[in-house]
């Protein structure tokens, strides 16, 4: 059922925009043959999703380890930790995600590379879209983390030791319980970044949702329709993350303190 | 693993991927930038819905939405203005725009044209985030001191309170910039040539994927983190002063 091609602008009048409005467009079957164009929509949102969730799965343990590593007595993990967030966050998400996909096959052993290329369709983008996405969030998480460790008072840290704890220990039972809940703000601005960043997959060929909008533009021509869906979309996932980590931070508040953001912009 | 790394490529390379690439990255973040900046600090008083809004959407999608509507936008304005004054700013822009504008069609605006735009306007939401608590670091007793002193809202905001929150902000401004410099990058999707694109270029056409992609994550990676070093050693000075 695909519509025939209209030429924009011989189109008859109708305002505003001089452009062809067309909100049943969504029921339309797409050309792909899988459905309508809502479903080819949704399959892109369960890919965002599944990318995002997968990455952010990556973000937080790798972010957690980094960041406490920056904050231990050792001088060498100091360097390694800050080494890596400076590497990862001063080049362009959409070049890491190339260095991932082009380059990383070629750089390891050929019987390795051969493997990777030869991922079949979706796993071959959707494998290397997680693992950077989430290598780069991990910079950000542990740029958090670090500074949610450090905005608890030395005290603590020391009360830790001085009650026999090791080392790990204070980390486990003192430091991190109290710098996790107070960095969960920042870490949902975080998890809202890598839904946003996700996007960026469709550079190498991840269907996911504003993948899905610009293929449903291309197939129907109703560019405008496309991308509002897609905006709504993103809309509604944001405002489920939002309500669903308030729930959380109600749930495991500690009175008396409250999360602080580190000043860091975003993209 | 670096045995047939072909070096040649890059050097052979290198006058199109800056006078050509860099030039237009850097362009088009200095515009973005100073556009982001005056549009930001005029919002930061009023749009929180659009500040929110554009930051709950990817900015790709921002960069097709614009690249699709400008030329919609831009048409119907136009044709209105033609329509109001033909023979005046009607010619000009007709001249300018071709007969698009006298027919109220969209009109053609071109991947820079409609990158700046998009930039601008996206940039301006952070920005603004940005100015708003710069704005808001001043104390309120500044601004009583001001309406004391006779002066009038924009005086006040012109004179006391905008050069303290310009320095205060100063150092996040400059790192959103730097991310303002990455993010141009996503240009990319629009097959504009700059510096990643025109890296991507050269790459495809000559099959040296491996050298070009690692030549461009270096000269980002040089770039950004001489740049965030230069804004944390200028945090340092401006906390002195204050």
């Amino acid at each position: 059922m695909r519509p025939p091609r209209r030429i924009l602008g011989s189109t008859p009048r109708s305002a505003p925009l001089n452009y062809n409005w067309n909100w049943k467009i969504f029921w339309d079957l797409s050309p792909t043959g899988d459905g309508t164009y809502l479903h080819t929509l949704l399959v892109g949102l369960v890919w965002t999703l599944a990318t995002a969730l997968c990455a952010w799965v990556i973000a937080l343990l790798l972010g957690s380890v980094l960041g406490v590593l920056r904050t231990t007595p050792s001088k060498l993990a100091v360097k390694l930790g800050n080494a890596y967030v400076e590497f990862f966050r001063n080049i362009p998400l959409l070049v890491q995600m190339f260095l991932w996909y082009f380059v990383l096959p070629e750089l390891v052993p050929t019987s390795i590379g051969d493997w990777i290329k030869q991922m079949p369709p979706p796993w071959g983008s959707f494998v290397p879209a997680v693992l950077c996405l989430g290598t780069f969030t991990a910079a950000r998480v542990a740029e958090q983390v670090r500074a949610g460790i450090q905005s608890l008072s030395r005290g603590q840290g020391m009360a830790g030791t001085a009650l026999g704890l090791t080392l790990p220990q204070t980390y486990r039972y003192v430091l991190l319980p109290m710098a996790f809940r107070i960095i969960l703000p920042p870490l949902t601005s975080e998890f809202m970044n890598i839904i946003k960043n996700s996007s960026v997959a469709l550079t190498i060929g991840l269907v996911e949702l504003t993948a899905a909008a610009r293929a449903m533009q291309e197939y129907s021509f109703q560019v405008f329709e496309a991308f509002t869906a897609a905006t709504i979309i993103y809309l509604l996932v944001n405002v489920v993350v939002v309500f669903g980590m308030r729930f959380l931070e109600r749930r495991v508040a500690v009175p008396g303190f409250i999360g602080h953001a580190v000043q860091a912009g975003g993209h | 693993m670096f045995g047939n790394f072909d070096y040649d490529v890059i050097r052979r390379s290198l006058p199109y991927l800056f006078r050509e690439g860099m030039t237009f990255t850097v362009t088009l973040t200095l515009l973005a930038m100073s556009g982001g900046i005056v549009l930001g600090t005029l919002l930061a008083r009023v749009a929180s819905a659009y500040v929110n809004l554009m930051r709950s959407v990817p900015l790709l999608l921002v960069i097709f939405w614009f690249y699709f509507l400008v030329p919609y936008i831009g048409g119907y304005v136009f044709h209105q203005l033609y329509r109001m004054n033909p023979d005046g700013i009607g010619a000009v822009l007709v001249d300018a725009f071709g007969f698009a504008v006298r027919d109220g069609t969209p009109i053609k605006v071109g991947a820079f044209g409609s990158s700046v735009i998009t930039f601008t306007i996206f940039e301006a939401a952070y920005y603004c985030e940005i100015m708003r608590a710069g704005i808001q670091s001043i104390s309120r007793g500044q601004v009583y001191a001001g309406y004391a002193l006779g002066l009038n809202y924009w005086q006040t905001m012109g004179h006391i309170v905008l050069p303290q929150a310009f320095r205060n902000m100063l150092p996040v401004l400059l790192t959103q910039t730097i991310i303002l410099f990455q993010d141009t990058s996503l240009v990319y999707v629009l097959s504009i040539t700059d510096f990643l694109g025109a890296a991507s270029k050269i790459a495809q056409r000559d099959g040296r994927l491996v050298e070009m992609y690692l030549f461009a994550a270096l000269v980002y990676f040089v770039i950004c983190f001489c740049g965030s070093y230069l804004v944390k050693r200028l945090q340092q000075k401006i906390a002195v002063i204050r």
